[in-house]
């Protein structure tokens, strides 16, 4: 069902005519029909790169906000990483007070038109909704971050955002490593204390996997630029092509250019493989290098851009996160003919947003559930010409509490594809490390911090965001980044 | 920015820049590389190796053949014009040491990352035999400043119009068969590099070799780069560019090499088109 927004409009604004200006009793809210959001047609969506999820219109962010019951306890707050005040927020979106409802939302979160379009809010706020629970079902809780979404882009587009005030000089540096949400919340959070505030970013563009790796489709890339323009606009310089770890150490940082401090948000930036026999064809690609032809190099754009992207037919995507949703649909605009999601558990256990998955089924990607890629088959030519499965079952929980894949032997089977993806995650980036004396890393390589300040083992140097949590969540990193900014300023106001 | 301080033309496709960069002609060693990226929404990202640096100016020096579109855009800048996007130093430097003696082997535009290795090889102390290879003699390039420092420069050429008619195996294989050699660092086309490492071989000689795959961030991101070396798979942006030439498998990385080849004849095509343009207009 894809609703054309004028539609849900004119339903939504019938409703608010009958509502509007009543004391609502529990009772009523609970009867308030669940606002459905406007999406491009799937037909036509796959045609195009533009974002798939057109948001609320006025009158249905106003009556998606009445179905709030305002409860005592708050329980979504419990579940939103960063502690957003929810019902306030909400409270004032329903009144039609949308920049207030931002300025509420931006006391504890920095980017909510990004985290209102990514998070995966049915296992977090939304999960713990009242109005979802009594209907026993998540999908009819209070849309929280489609209210989110429509708030922060109603101010956006209004120009009622406003340049967070910066603080006098203070005489402290501090550079900044990488430029995800991360690190944009850090640099915030240090401008805004007086300090001179420098993010370093490896790739020509900044905003980390905003840019690179999730697709316009997704989070159109001038909400991202947006916010780096807040940053800009607020005195924190951004240099490109900068490579921390290379271009300068962090040692370097400290006794050459003269920083203070330093924070590390430099993400999860090394594509996992499997290890399997042929995953070197030609055709074989980590979801991170398709992601960033398509995204950060415009290489959708044929006629245009000058990366060049595979041509594909038929396409296995190994993986059901996030990360893999994005290269499917990716691969599906691309036009490949078939896309199969390749996953060796069941849907249940797929770590994507429950909304992606819709999105891509809609689209027309196969999920093949229960089946393990064990080789890729190249042709003569060294192009990928077939993939080996095998079936599997599920067995006990393991330690995460997953439910364990196990593979069911003389189940092998081909399948034919000319293009494969590898979205199994990422390990972190081992740049800094292998370039710092002195930062103490897991056996994974991510950074170990002290949980309340993300200080590292090193002085001075903190760290937060997928270099800290592996592969996590923009509103996690963002969390990260706004924790140790706290704790910095603490920390050069000692100096 | 990046401003182009000087720019000369080595031969009909092959061109030379020094451009301002100061923080990687601080940092960078012999063998590194550098991701230069036009600056347009659509350009692409080229990994191009450092041909020399001056610190105290803080400039560098590529070297490139204009081989495809975004190469022939490169060529198109003049001097005082900016590269909007330098990213670098990247990868390891090579492994310099003292050997004893070494042969550098330069593969046409090969010959530029060569050099700094030339000059860092010899400073270690080394003997230092240098083998020029190229297609035809104008495409030699940088004999005199190999000669400045090498012990000895050997020039071939495919159709025999400079030096010996000969492939850079032929003088490699007689060096190996008549002197001591201790090591040997090949740079140029992947087929060359794969036939300098058969050469060496039976000779049991450490043989360095420097690949320039496809690659997009540089960074270790996209592991587009990646390369089977001794049954492993590893990145060329951070786990080389420099590799054990015998353990390199090179058929692999030969296909791997033509993933987009298709797509590259077309654009190759266009740019052909656009290039006879601006000439006419000219």
């Amino acid at each position: 069902m894809h609703p054309k927004k004028q539609l849900l409009d004119d339903a939504a604004k019938l409703l608010l005519a009958e509502l509007e200006g009543k004391e609502l009793t529990a009772r009523e809210r609970n009867q308030i029909p669940l606002q459905e959001m406007a999406t491009q047609d799937p037909s036509e969506r796959i045609l195009n790169m533009n974002e798939v999820a057109l948001g609320y219109t006025e009158a249905q962010v106003r009556i998606e906000a009445m179905r709030c019951l305002q409860c005592k306890t708050k329980p979504c707050v419990k579940g939103c990483p960063v502690g957003i005040d929810i019902p306030a927020f909400i409270h004032e979106a329903e009144k039609g007070n949308y920049a207030q409802a931002v300025s509420i939302i931006k006391e504890s979160s920095l980017l909510p038109s990004v985290c209102g379009r990514v998070c995966p809010q049915e296992l977090q706020c939304q999960m713990y909704c009242t109005v979802g629970k009594a209907k026993k079902d998540v999908e009819q809780s209070v849309s929280i971050g489609r209210i989110e979404r429509f708030v922060a882009d109603y101010t956006r587009e209004h120009g009622l955002d406003e340049i967070p005030h910066v603080g006098d000089n203070s005489g402290k540096s501090v550079a900044i490593v990488g430029s995800g949400p991360a690190s944009i919340s850090a640099a915030a959070d240090l401008r805004r204390e007086g300090h001179r505030v420098v993010l370093f970013e490896a790739l020509h563009k900044a905003g980390g996997v905003l840019v690179y790796g999730i697709p316009e489709f997704r989070l159109p890339k001038e909400i991202v630029e947006y916010e780096l323009e807040i940053l800009r606009k607020m005195g924190v310089e951004i240099r490109l092509n900068y490579l921390v770890g290379k271009t300068r150490t962090v040692d370097e940082l400290f006794d050459k250019d003269g920083f203070d401090a330093i924070f590390v948000g430099s993400g999860a930036g090394l594509p996992r493989f499997l290890d399997i026999e042929g995953e070197n064809s030609i055709g074989v690609f980590s979801a991170n290098e398709y992601l960033t032809r398509s995204n950060l190099m415009k290489a959708y754009a044929k006629t245009n851009a000058l990366t060049p992207m595979y041509r594909s037919k038929r396409v296995a995507v190994f993986g059901a996160g996030n990360v893999a949703m994005d290269a499917a649909r990716t691969a599906k605009r691309l036009g490949a003919e078939v896309v199969s999601i390749i996953y060796r558990r069941t849907e249940a256990e797929m770590p994507a947003r429950r909304e992606e998955i819709a999105h891509a089924k809609e689209e027309g990607i196969e999920f093949l559930y229960l089946l393990a890629p064990k080789r890729i088959i190249p042709g003569e030519d060294g192009r990928v010409k077939e993939v080996e499965v095998i079936e599997c079952k599920l067995g006990p929980e393991d330690e995460d509490g997953r439910r364990r894949s196990m593979m069911i032997e003389g189940t092998e089977s081909l399948r034919s594809y000319d293009t494969v993806i590898v979205a199994i995650g990422n390990d972190s980036n081992p740049l800094i490390k292998a370039t710092t004396d002195g930062i103490e890393t897991s056996h994974k390589g991510t950074f170990i911090v002290d949980p309340s300040t993300c200080a590292t083992s090193l002085e001075g140097v903190y760290a937060g965001g997928d270099i800290v949590l592996g592969a996590a969540t923009v509103i996690l990193a963002m969390g990260q980044g706004r924790k140790a900014a706290r704790a910095m300023n603490e920390y050069l106001a000692t100096l | 920015m990046n401003k182009i301080i000087a720019k000369k033309q080595l031969s009909a496709t092959v061109f030379q820049m020094e451009i301002e960069a100061p923080e990687i002609a601080e940092a960078r060693k012999a063998g590194q590389f550098i991701i230069l990226q036009l600056g347009g929404e659509f350009d692409e990202r080229i990994p191009l190796t450092i041909a020399d640096a001056d610190p105290v100016k803080g400039t560098i020096t590529i070297i490139f053949q204009a081989v495809g579109e975004s190469t022939h855009h490169i060529a198109l800048l003049k001097e005082g014009d900016y590269i909007e996007n330098l990213l670098g130093p990247l990868g390891n430097p090579t492994d310099v040491r003292h050997y004893g003696h070494v042969v550098c082997t330069g593969g046409g535009i090969g010959a530029a990352p060569l050099f700094p290795i030339v000059e860092a090889m010899k400073a270690a102390g080394n003997r230092v035999t240098v083998i020029l290879g190229a297609r035809t003699k104008e495409l030699v390039i940088l004999e005199e400043k190999m000669r400045a420092v090498a012990d000895e420069v050997i020039i071939v050429t495919d159709d025999g119009s400079y030096g010996e008619k000969a492939l850079v195996t032929e003088p490699l294989k007689r060096i190996c068969e008549t002197t001591q050699v201790d090591c040997v660092v090949a740079i140029g086309p992947p087929v060359m590099m794969k036939f300098v490492s058969l050469t060496t071989k039976p000779f049991g000689i450490y043989t360095i070799v420097s690949l320039n795959t496809i690659m997009i961030d540089g960074t270790g991101m996209c592991g587009g780069c990646r390369v089977t070396v001794d049954g492993r798979t590893r990145f060329v942006c951070v786990n080389g560019p420099e590799f054990d030439g015998h353990l390199v498998d090179w058929d692999n990385l030969l296909l791997r090499m033509g993933t987009f080849k298709a797509q590259e004849e077309e654009a190759h095509h266009r740019c052909l088109i656009g290039l006879d343009a601006k000439e006419g207009e000219a």
